[in-house]
């Protein structure tokens, strides 16, 4: 799948300069166009994977992934007006884990919107997530734009409630990657139901921001890179003109267009995956507009791993801000002019580096 | 009295041959498949430990970064492998990991365990073409 314009005229159709792509994160101007909604910024904190080993000890590469995103996120000159946590923060759900990330996450001097990630979810069926995070499904409004969080990990019922000895034993086989006993995650009925009910009122050019953990589309099924009943969802969302889905769960950098849907993944505070091209045993269905990540050097340990912030237009379109702590940042953006996301540095081909070749 | 020694040496030859085992190039298809379940018994091995939180000393399992041993390539082994300076094999750097983000004990080179995992990493990128040296 083609992009369609080469680099020169995205620059100049969003005003951006060529140094500017070069300047720190956050200093990147998009030239935004006509449409409705106010712009503003939100970050995004995701997959901080914080594994307790026993007693008080944790993992120290992980806690220092989120300690480190915390930090800089709290130094934001302007300040964004919320931060999204896109889920799995913890690595088993266990109590010591989600209230170690708590802890972590406090130090944020501003408000969090929590989007939970299967890791958080199958031990206790997101009980201790409820009492002490957030709710599971929610909607709000801000600035003009509707924003709808999913939990979209769901599975079938007897996967979830018959098929395992323990709950702990359950959350091991979910915590699995390339589990050839796992399932696919779910949006279901319910909420599919609830998404619809939430949305009825809306006029179609309300612009929307669904968060979610698994992708709400299809990538790659054997690790779950995938939304079994994505389809429908997207159905849902369909006819609206202006739908951008953030999620979690792939820990690289990642991006679509499906009809009138953006999709972008966060990064991961912890690690980051390997692109499903990388497995020569299954066939994938990578999009072909993403950009990759430059390759991570395991010697580093942050290589590969970030948080961002997203500028958001509304109707005019978004501009997605990955910082990754061992590379150059990478800003995807949309505006009105253009169909689909796109890499404001590299998506045209002859701009590519050796670096972000996967094999 | 000769004659007799003769067929003696021939019935004792005859014998011996028959109570040898098969001849090197008389595998048969049972050999192949009796060998080839070793094999497979040895990756199944590497794939539980693979996939073990106690190959290390934190909990941490190799594909937690390696979901079905991707982005491991060893085809591309041996190699200069830039951060360590110098060519190294495959199970340098599984003791790289084990040793690093996993913070436990190297393993012997020859450590079963070590065969074990090296047979699952190469089973899972079974097919693809030698590439060694590749960065």
């Amino acid at each position: 799948m083609r992009n369609g314009i080469d680099r020169r005229t995205f620059l100049k159709q969003t005003g951006l300069l060529t140094a500017a792509a070069a300047l720190p994160m956050g200093l990147v101007e998009i030239a935004w166009g006509k449409g409705p909604g106010e712009k503003f910024t939100f970050a995004y904190i995701s997959d901080a994977h914080l594994t307790h080993i026993k007693g008080t000890e944790f993992v120290q590469n992980f806690d220092k992934g989120l300690r480190k995103a915390v930090f800089e996120v709290n130094f934001m000159d302007p300040k964004p007006d919320f931060v999204v946590f896109g889920g799995d923060l913890a690595q088993l759900g266990k109590k010591e884990e989600i209230d170690h990330g708590l802890e972590i996450m406090k130090d944020l001097t501003l408000p969090v919107k929590w989007v939970i990630g299967e890791h958080d979810y199958y031990l206790d069926l997101g009980k201790y997530w409820q009492e002490k995070v957030s709710p599971l499904t929610y909607s709000f409004d801000h600035k003009g734009v509707h924003f709808v969080v999913l939990n979209s990990i769901l599975t079938d019922d007897s996967w979830t409630n018959t098929r395992w000895p323990t709950p702990e034993e359950r959350m091991r086989q979910m915590a699995r990657l390339d589990n050839p006993n796992g399932s696919p995650f779910m949006v279901k009925d319910e909420q599919i139901a609830w998404l619809k009910g939430d949305l009825a009122k809306l006029k179609k050019d309300t612009p929307l921001v669904v968060l979610s953990h698994s992708p709400l589309y299809k990538i790659f099924k054997p690790w779950n890179f995938w939304t079994d009943d994505a389809e429908r969802v997207q159905a849902v969302l369909k006819p609206f003109k202006n739908v951008t889905v953030f999620h979690g769960h792939v820990h690289q950098v990642l991006y679509n267009q499906i009809g009138t849907i953006s999709f972008n993944a966060f990064m991961s505070t912890a690690w980051p995956w390997p692109y499903p091209v990388s497995y020569s045993q299954i066939p994938n269905k990578v999009p072909d507009i993403t950009v990759f990540m430059n390759r991570a050097d395991p010697f580093k340990e942050r290589d590969g791993t970030g948080w961002g912030h997203i500028d958001e237009a509304g109707g005019k379109g978004f501009a997605y801000h990955v910082a990754l702590w061992e590379n150059s940042s990478r800003t995807v953006a949309k505006d009105t002019g253009m169909g689909k996301p796109a890499d404001t540095r590299y998506q045209a081909p002859q701009d590519r580096i050796p670096p972000q070749t996967h094999y | 009295m000769r004659r007799s020694r003769e067929w003696f040496v021939v019935a004792a030859i005859l014998a011996l041959c028959l109570t040898l085992p098969a001849r090197a190039d008389e595998f048969t298809k049972d050999d192949l498949k009796k060998w080839s379940d070793a094999y497979m018994s040895a990756v199944k091995e590497g794939e539980k430990w693979f996939h073990s939180g106690e190959i290390g000393g934190n909990t941490v399992s190799c594909d937690m970064c390696h979901p079905h041993a991707s982005n491991t390539h060893p085809e591309t082994y041996p190699k200069f492998q830039k951060q360590i300076g110098k060519v190294v094999g495959l199970r340098d750097m599984i003791n790289w990991c084990i040793q690093n983000p996993q913070q436990g004990k190297p393993l012997a080179a020859d450590d079963p365990k070590m065969y074990a995992l090296e047979a699952y990493i190469t089973w899972e990128r079974r097919g693809v073409k030698l590439e060694p040296g590749k960065h």
